[in-house]
C-alpha cells in the first residue's frame, strides 16, 4: 500500500517535471503549427548550462533561473535566425528543429562529456518529508509546487494579460490576429522563447532526480510529443491534464512492467488518437 | 538511347567490385546501394504522396529484428527473409492506420512517436531484444549455391535486389495507381470529389513505402550481420528523410544520390571528425534553409538564377517557376 502511495507521489513529481518541459512545446505547436523537435536538446541544454553555473559557484536556484533564461535567448535566436526564414513552410521548420537537436547534442557531448553529471539536489530541500506516515523525499514534493506555481502563473499570463490575449488570439486564428493589428511574428519570438526557457528550467529542476546524460533529450521529446497528443495542443489544460497522465503511465509502467514501459507509456496515446485525434483538449488543427 | 544507359549503368554498377579493388569501397556500395532502396522506399511517401514520414527506421528495424530472431531460433534463411517481410508488412499496415488519422504535422507526429515505441522495444525488452547489447547472427544466405560471405557476393545480391526496387517503384510512379497518389497529394478535394477513395491511396502507399523499408532492413542484418536499437534511432529515421530530401524529393534518382552523399559523407566524415551528428544536423539545416527542393533541383535552379543574372532577357521563359512545396495539410 506505501508503495502504491510513494509511486504515486512520484508520479505526481514527474508529471509536474512533464508539465514545464510540455506546456511551452504545447503553445509552441498550437501558436506556430510545428512540433518543436529542439524541446528534448532544450530541456537538456538547460540542465548542461546549470551544472556549469554551479561548477562556476552559483547555488541551485539562480543558477537554474540563469539556465532557463540562457535557454529562453537561445530559443529567441533558433526563431529569429533560422525559423524565421521559412515563414509558412511549417515542414520546413520542423526539419530545421530536428536539424538543429542533432546539432545541439552533438554540442552537449562535446562540451560536457558522455558520463551522467548529477545535479547536487538543493540542501534545503535534502532528506524526506513525513505525510502522516509515509516519507515522502522533499525535494519531489518543491517540483509539485513548482509546478503548480507555474501552471498558475502561466494560466494567469495567458488569461489574464493583454500579451495573453494575443497569443490565444494568435493560436485560435492566425489571418484575423494579424488582420486586427497584433504582430503574430513576434508573438512567435516570445513564445518559443518562453517555451524553451520554461523547457531549459524543467531540465535543471529535473536534474537532481533524472541528472543529465547525453540522451537525455531523446529521452524527453517523445514524453513531451505524447502529452501535447493526449492533451490538444495549444491548450493549457490540455498539457497539465495529459502531463500527469503521463507521469502515472511512466513510473507506475517502469515499476511494473519494466521491459515494455514504453508500450504502457505509447498505447494510450493511440488510443486516444483512434478516439479523438485532436487530443483530448485540443482543437482541429486546420 | 534511353535501354542503352540503362544498360551501360547496370554493367558499370555490376563491375564495381573489379573497377574499385578495395573491400572496404566495396562495403561503402553495398551500404550506399541498401540505404538507396531505403530511400526511395521512403520517397514513395515523402515524394509522391507528400507525407513525411520520421518513424520509417521503426519499420527498417522491424524487418532487421525480424529476420535476426528468426534466424537465431533456427529457420533457414528463405523462412526468415518471407517471414520478416511479413511481419514488416503488418507493422507498415499497423504504423499506416495510426498515422493517417493525423494528416500533414499530425502526421510527422505521430510517425515520431511509433517510431520511438519501436525504439523503447528493441532498447527495453532485453529478453527478446537482448537490448542496448543488439543481436548478431551466425550466417548469410546461400541462395543457389551462391555464397554471399564475401564483400563482391553481398555487393552483387545487393544490386539484384536494388534494380528490382527501382524497377518496381518506377513502374508504381508511372502506373495510373502512382498518378492517382500524386493525385492525392496535390489536390485532395479533387481527386475525392472525382471519386477516388483517399484513404486507401495513402495507406496502399504507406504499406508499399514500408515494404522496400523491410527489404532494405533486412540487407542491412544481412550486410552487418548485427541489428542493435541504433538502427531504429530517430536518428536513423532523419538520416534516410535526409537522403530523400537532400537528392530530391518526388525523383527516381534523387533519393538514389542522396543515399550515395549521406553515405558516402557519413564514412568520410567519420574517418576524420568523430562527431558525424553534428555533421548530419548542420546538413540538414542548411538543405532545409538553402535549398529545399533538394541538391539536384536545387542546384539547377541556382544555375538557371546564376545564368538569368547575366542574360536577364534570354533565359526569362526558360526558368520556369520552382516548384512548390506543399506540407500536405
Amino acid at each position: 500500500m506505501k508503495l502504491w502511495l510513494v509511486l504515486a507521489g512520484n508520479s505526481i513529481a514527474f508529471g509536474g517535471l512533464l508539465f514545464l518541459l510540455s506546456a511551452g512545446f504545447s503553445l509552441i505547436f498550437g501558436l506556430m503549427r510545428i512540433p518543436n523537435l529542439t524541446h528534448g536538446s532544450l530541456f537538456m541544454l538547460g540542465a548542461y548550462f546549470a551544472v556549469s553555473l554551479i561548477a562556476l559557484g552559483f547555488g541551485f536556484w539562480p543558477a537554474a533561473v540563469l539556465a532557463g533564461v540562457g535557454v529562453a535567448i537561445f530559443g529567441g535566436l533558433v526563431e529569429r535566425l533560422l525559423l524565421r526564414r521559412l515563414p509558412g513552410a511549417e515542414l520546413a521548420q520542423v526539419l530545421v528543429t530536428l536539424g538543429l537537436s542533432f546539432m545541439i547534442a552533438d554540442a552537449c557531448l562535446m562540451g560536457w562529456g558522455g558520463d551522467p553529471i548529477a545535479i547536487e539536489t538543493p540542501p534545503a530541500l535534502q532528506g524526506a518529508t513525513y505525510l502522516s506516515s509515509i516519507a515522502f523525499p522533499t525535494y519531489r514534493l518543491a517540483i509539485i509546487i513548482i509546478a503548480v506555481i507555474f501552471a498558475i502563473a502561466l494560466w494567469a499570463l495567458l488569461d489574464r494579460t493583454r500579451l495573453g490575449a494575443m497569443i490565444r488570439a494568435g493560436v485560435d486564428d492566425p489571418a484575423i490576429a494579424r488582420v486586427v493589428g497584433i504582430r503574430v511574428s513576434r508573438l512567435f519570438t516570445i513564445v518559443f522563447a518562453l517555451g524553451a526557457g520554461l523547457a531549459g528550467f524543467a531540465g535543471v529542476i529535473g536534474g537532481p532526480i533524472l541528472s543529465v546524460y547525453p540522451g537525455l533529450d531523446q529521452d524527453m521529446l517523445p514524453l513531451a510529443l505524447v502529452v501535447v497528443i493526449l492533451g490538444g495542443s495549444g491548450s493549457l489544460v490540455g498539457s497539465f491534464v495529459g502531463s500527469f497522465v503521463v507521469g502515472f503511465l511512466y513510473n507506475f509502467g517502469q515499476a511494473m512492467l519494466p521491459e515494455l514501459a514504453y508500450v504502457v507509456l505509447f498505447l494510450p496515446m493511440l488510443v486516444v488518437l483512434v478516439l479523438r485525434p485532436h487530443g483530448l483538449f485540443g482543437r482541429a488543427v486546420s | 538511347v534511353k535501354r542503352l544507359v540503362i544498360v551501360i549503368g547496370l554493367v558499370l554498377l555490376a563491375a564495381v567490385p573489379f573497377w574499385v579493388g578495395n573491400t572496404y569501397y566495396v562495403n561503402i556500395a553495398s551500404q550506399i546501394l541498401l540505404y538507396a532502396i531505403f530511400a526511395l522506399g521512403l520517397n514513395v511517401l515523402v515524394g509522391y504522396a507528400g507525407l513525411v514520414s520520421l518513424g520509417h527506421a521503426g519499420l527498417f528495424g522491424i524487418a532487421a529484428y525480424a529476420g535476426a530472431l528468426l534466424i537465431n531460433s533456427g529457420s533457414n534463411h528463405f523462412v526468415a527473409i518471407l517471414g520478416a517481410l511479413a511481419v514488416t508488412l503488418f507493422a507498415a499496415a499497423i504504423f499506416a492506420i495510426l498515422a493517417l488519422r493525423g494528416t500533414g504535422l499530425g502526421f510527422v507526429m505521430i510517425t515520431v512517436a511509433l517510431g520511438q515505441i519501436v525504439w523503447g522495444v528493441a532498447y527495453r525488452w532485453i529478453s527478446i531484444t537482448n537490448g542496448d547489447n543488439g543481436i548478431s547472427i551466425a550466417t548469410r544466405p546461400r541462395p543457389l549455391g551462391l555464397s554471399l560471405a564475401t564483400a563482391p557476393g553481398l555487393y552483387w545480391a545487393t544490386l539484384m535486389v536494388f534494380v528490382v526496387a527501382v524497377a518496381a517503384i518506377a513502374i508504381f510512379a508511372v502506373s495510373p495507381f502512382g498518378a492517382s497518389l500524386r493525385g492525392t497529394r496535390d489536390q485532395p478535394r479533387r481527386m475525392t470529389a472525382l471519386g477516388y477513395h483517399i484513404w486507401m491511396i495513402r495507406f496502399l502507399a504507406f504499406v508499399f513505402s514500408g515494404f522496400w523499408s523491410g527489404v532494405a532492413g533486412m540487407l542491412f542484418l544481412y550486410y552487418n550481420q548485427f541489428v542493435s536499437p541504433q538502427v531504429v534511432a530517430l536518428n536513423a529515421s532523419a538520416e534516410v528523410l535526409l537522403m530523400v530530401i537532400s537528392g530530391g524529393t518526388g525523383t527516381l534518382f534523387g533519393p538514389i544520390a542522396g543515399a550515395a552523399l549521406v553515405v558516402i559523407i557519413k564514412n568520410v566524415a567519420s574517418a576524420y571528425i568523430e562527431h558525424w551528428n553534428f555533421v548530419l544536423g548542420a546538413i540538414f539545416v542548411a538543405i532545409v534553409i538553402c535549398m529545399p527542393e533538394g541538391l539536384v533541383p536545387g542546384s539547377a535552379r541556382l544555375w538557371r538564377w546564376g545564368l538569368a543574372k547575366l542574360h536577364p532577357d534570354a533565359t526569362r521563359a526558360a526558368s520556369a517557376p520552382a516548384p512548390r512545396h506543399e506540407s500536405g495539410i
